[in-house]
């Protein structure tokens, strides 16, 4: 465990209130900027907390904020580092610079040269659209033009992704089923204690989980983009069952930052999310990262997971097969998206597509909208 | 009921749970001390085996209050969790009313039907009512989005509304501990009201200590040699790294072979007891024995 620093800028003696507040008011904004989202009544229980503790201790200012500012494991880190920087005078370390992000935005731009500019400028024929967006909608998004682009991202909206369902262990009233003893018995007090009519019962249909895991190393990254907008609508239309990390050469959850409203900015969050843009791919080390802190513990457990990757694996693949079959005993079902999957002639050639393989209840291209389309459509069946 | 009086401060606290025999670190005794005093319930998350369970135990008894234990899963009902009415005995009630041909009063009647004695109380309501106590509401990470809600309704404020009965409120709130393993994101709004820690294993010495303290009749040197093997194992990445639960296990399977210290044999006959994988077992096996076991 980290020690904490000694706090510098709470009064050494006496201590007025006001001082502390005003002490643990900053240190609340050094933490939100840090990535922990300290609400204010979270900020208010810190401060009840301090009155119950020693103000002057550092430990114990240390806790009083840890117990009351953090809400996961992924917070202490952040928690351990702005603490530290604050009770010792450092600058608040930021996450990442603002110029990053600007980066992460321009990857959506398309990285070969576009060239069909003249017919950017089209008049507004409504029947000419509609025609341009069925074209679109089959195009391979890597070979669009910055204008296309933007078109394709406001069908985006257009789809609809349904999710698997399955049955869950809570009931509802129903006219078939077992028999609802509680609410027979209810029911017959009302009628003067005599049993009139069976109450029935049957399991009601939940959402299944969908766990969505995108590849976004340099090899997938004309596909990146289309693939998190992909799964900003998952998120956006289930969002207590869908969970978003991206792969690369490590593992990042993206849920928290695609569950805003807007598109742009659900992409530019998740961008300054992602640690590893464009870098390499270590997809077994990845997947057993994914596993070992989320799968396992129940992200993976019945339900449909997705991954979307060309199944470039630099390493060996005997890792990522294991893990892969790993995922398939723990999963209710495994989909392979492989945006080269589209192009007519593939063969699942690489490595860790042959190693993959084995354990895939399914495996389908993701280059197009309409590729989309008919993965929403297998994810739903699943 | 006489009440201890409460611990002044955290160190008071860790000294009066070391006396149960729970071994706690600084963070968890501050954070079992504030939820006392500030009566916030306590969220622990942490790998399974880390003793959050146990912790409720401890503080029910530091505390000489009853605890009262929620278990959650998929489907956990408000008849399971608040409160129910006994159906069977209130149609009985009917009926031997009937057969005394007592319902000429048909609102007294009614009235008699929903009274106090026919409602069954759960886990949640008896919390309430058997003020002040423990709430132990366990593996919340297992029960579902609906559950969360009328929890979250309780834990805000310590208030249970019967429609036939009224509302009952507990004198002092019940200091509730929730658990949970993770298996899913809880809440936000459900941990907003919280404290949260998380738990990690403890360290060679706090270990040594615990399975000295739970397992008096187990040596020194063995309480040793199983605390630093079991350290040894978590470093290994293994699919399930064994938690001081686990530790435990192991060092009273081999006490209950006579060991009085480890050796690879024995430890390879025990190993089911903290190691729950095939695939872990095969590693560990297949590692040098000597160099996990040995001294």
């Amino acid at each position: 465990m980290a020690e904490p620093g000694t706090p510098g800028t709470s009064g050494d003696r006496g201590t007025p209130p006001r001082d502390v507040v005003a002490t643990v008011l900053g240190f609340a904004r050094t933490l939100r900027a840090a990535g922990v989202p300290a609400s204010p009544d979270r900020v208010e229980a810190m401060l009840q907390a301090i009155g119950a503790l020693d103000v002057l201790d550092a430990t114990a200012v240390y806790w009083a904020g840890r117990l009351t500012l953090c809400s996961g494991p992924d917070d202490l880190d952040r928690y351990d580092a702005a603490f530290a920087a604050y009770f010792a005078g450092e600058a608040p370390r930021m996450r990442s610079a603002p110029a990053d992000q600007k980066q992460v935005m321009a990857l959506s731009a398309p990285l070969e040269t576009g060239t069909g500019e003249g017919e950017d400028d089209a008049s507004p024929d409504v029947a000419g659209q509609a025609s341009a967006d069925e074209v679109l909608r089959h195009r391979d998004v890597a070979e669009l033009t910055l204008t296309e682009r933007e078109e394709l991202r406001r069908l985006f909206a257009l789809l609809r992704p349904a999710a698997p369902m399955r049955a869950s262990r809570r009931r509802r009233p129903s006219a078939h089923g077992s028999v609802h003893a509680a609410r027979t018995v209810r029911r017959a007090l009302r009628d003067g204690g005599e049993i009139t009519r069976l109450m029935h019962r049957r399991a009601r249909p939940r959402p299944r989980r969908v766990v969505l895991l995108i590849d976004v190393s340099g090899s997938m990254s004309p596909y990146a983009d289309a693939l998190l907008r992909f799964a900003h609508v998952a998120v956006r239309a289930r969002p207590a069952v869908t969970e978003v990390f991206t792969i690369g050469t490590r593992l990042t959850r993206v849920t928290r930052e695609l569950r805003l409203r807007d598109p742009d900015k659900a992409l530019a969050a998740s961008g300054s999310a992602i640690p590893d843009w464009s870098g390499g791919t270590r997809l077994g080390e990845v997947l057993k990262a994914f596993l070992d802190r989320w799968g396992q513990r129940g992200t993976a457990r019945g339900a449909v997971v997705v991954v979307c990757s060309d199944g470039w694996e630099r390493g060996g693949t005997e890792l990522l097969a294991e893990q892969m079959a790993r995922l398939s005993r723990l999963a209710h079902a495994v989909v392979w998206v492989n945006p080269h999957k589209g192009r007519a002639g593939y063969e699942p050639l690489t490595g860790g597509m042959q190693a993959a393989l084995p354990s895939l209840d399914a495996f389908v291209a993701g280059h197009s909208l309409a590729a989309f389309e008919e993965l929403t459509g297998v994810i739903a069946r699943c | 009921m006489s009440q201890p009086t409460l611990p002044a401060d955290p160190d008071a606290l860790a000294e009066a749970l070391r006396a149960t025999g729970y071994l706690p670190d600084e963070g968890l005794a501050t954070a079992a001390y504030l939820a006392l005093v500030m009566r916030r319930p306590l969220f622990l998350e942490g790998e399974a085996g880390v003793g959050k369970t146990a912790l409720a135990r401890a503080l029910a008894e530091v505390t000489g209050r009853p605890i009262y234990r929620l278990q959650c899963y998929e489907g956990l009902e408000a008849s399971q969790a608040l409160y129910d009415w006994d159906f069977g005995r209130q149609l009985l009630h009917l009926r031997a009313a009937e057969a005394a041909h007592a319902t000429g009063d048909t609102q007294a009647l009614e009235a008699s039907l929903y009274d106090r004695r026919f409602l069954l109380a759960r886990p949640l309501l008896q919390a309430l009512e058997d003020s002040p106590s423990v709430l132990l509401v366990d593996e919340v990470d297992r029960a579902d989005d609906e559950f969360e809600a009328f929890l979250l309704e309780v834990l805000s404020d310590f208030t249970i509304s019967i429609p036939e009965l009224g509302t009952i409120r507990a004198d002092v709130p019940p200091l509730v501990v929730l658990t949970s393993n993770r298996t899913r994101e809880v809440h936000d709004a459900l941990k907003r009201r919280c404290l949260y820690h998380w738990l990690e294993h403890p360290d060679f010495d706090r270990e040594v200590a615990i399975l000295r303290t739970r397992l008096p009749e187990v040596t020194e040197r063995l309480a040793r040699q199983v605390a630093g093997a079991t350290l040894k194992l978590r470093g290994l990445d293994l699919l399930k790294p064994p938690g001081v639960a686990e530790a435990m296990d192991w060092a009273s399977a081999l006490h209950a072979l006579g060991a009085r210290e480890l050796d690879p044999d024995l430890a390879a006959r025990t190993l089911g007891a903290v190691l729950k994988y095939r695939e872990d077992t095969d590693r560990v096996q297949s590692l040098a024995a000597g160099a996990l076991f040995g001294g």
